[in-house]
């Protein structure tokens, strides 16, 4: 029985899922403006693990390759969190001209369930942000990004986020340089990399 | 490529532990059962698999139990116009002849509620429930918290 009730629950999930994506689609439909306009500059003011507020200033002379994820998600968040990793072993000694961030979609959550240990599992490097939902809201409005909570399941504690997954790149100077989808080999994220350190 | 031998010196290190077992139940073979190590048990776990039908007829994988968590369930990672979401699966397409990987970014299973810290290098089983062949047994075996592909070679190799 209670699978039956959660499953109303996902399939309700489900709808409302796809209604926001739907919403968004028609929202990008109606402003067509390209996205790699010169002197993008997304910006974002966050916390790290340790409570000290965090801005691309703080990055000065490094490129940073942004995620925004959530540590509930059991999927792409370990994999994208792993090729990052990857990357950065790849990258050997110019690995310290790049600063992997995790920007959390969930913040309360997984400044509760432990953030930096989290990245940490992955990657030393890799450094989480949290914010609150004002802080969060305006880095993934700067990047240009969508993440929404599916649903009120909040009780059941289930996969209640989607989002844009991929990995998003910015230049030293805070410029955005472009996008790495999901599913884009390290190899390549590492040769691209390469060709601009 | 480091981290990969790592975690098969890991797995060889563990002994003969039921790590890459392939197992059969009517004309479906299930193989390369995999998870991540887990910090704690607060956060959900996965598994991957494959399987694979050589029968005339399709099939579909319902449901799965474990005891390592108290709510397992069937997802799809979809992605839409750049967003990615995660429906529950209310069951898995095994085409007749075919195959079906519960792999990252597609299929998985999400181990909700663990009982239990996934440790690298062990296993743990997880039952099946096929809508016409049944229900089979697999050992997943516990790779490292950055994997991203199984360890165990295809049957085939």
């Amino acid at each position: 029985m209670r699978l039956t009730t959660l499953q109303k629950f996902l399939w309700a999930a489900v709808a409302v899922a796809l209604v926001a994506v739907g919403a968004v689609f028609l929202l990008v439909d109606r402003s067509p403006e390209p996205i790699a306009q010169a002197a993008f500059r997304p910006t974002f003011s966050l916390p790290d693990a340790g409570g000290r507020l965090r801005t691309p200033a703080d990055f000065e002379g490094k490129h940073l390759l942004v995620f925004f994820g959530f540590t509930n998600c059991p999927d792409i968040c370990p994999t994208t969190l792993a090729e990052v990793a990857q990357v950065m072993d790849d990258l050997g000694d110019q690995a310290g001209k790049v600063q992997p961030l995790f920007i959390s979609i969930d913040p309360e959550r997984d400044r509760e369930m432990g953030l930096a240990e989290y990245t940490e599992a992955f990657h030393p490097s890799i450094l989480g942000l949290a914010g609150d939902a004002a802080q969060t809201r305006a880095a993934a409005d700067s990047f240009r990004i969508y993440y929404e909570r599916e649903a009120n399941l909040e009780a059941l504690d289930v996969y209640a986020m989607s989002h844009s997954p991929g990995l998003y790149l910015i230049s030293p100077e805070g410029d955005w340089l472009g996008q790495f989808t999901y599913g884009t080999p390290a190899s390549e994220i590492v040769a691209d990399l390469q060709a601009r350190l | 490529m480091k981290r990969i031998f790592a975690t098969l010196a890991l797995i060889a290190a563990a002994g003969p532990a039921l790590a890459c077992e392939t197992v059969t139940v009517g004309p479906l073979e299930v193989s390369q059962a995999w998870s991540r190590a887990s910090i704690g048990t607060a956060r959900p776990g996965v598994v991957y698999l494959t399987i694979r039908n050589s029968g005339t007829a399709d099939d579909a994988l319902m449901s799965i139990t474990t005891p390592a968590a108290d709510m397992p369930m069937l997802h799809q990672t979809v992605m839409t116009d750049g967003v990615a979401s995660m429906p529950h699966a209310m069951e898995v397409p095994v085409p007749a002849e075919g195959q079906v990987a519960l792999e990252p970014g597609g299929y998985h299973a999400m181990l909700m509620e663990l009982t239990q810290v996934l440790e690298e290098g062990e296993t743990f089983p997880v039952t099946l429930t096929f809508r016409d062949a049944g229900k089979v047994t697999i050992p997943v075996t516990i790779q490292n918290i950055g994997a991203s592909e199984p360890t165990c070679p295809s049957p085939d190799e």
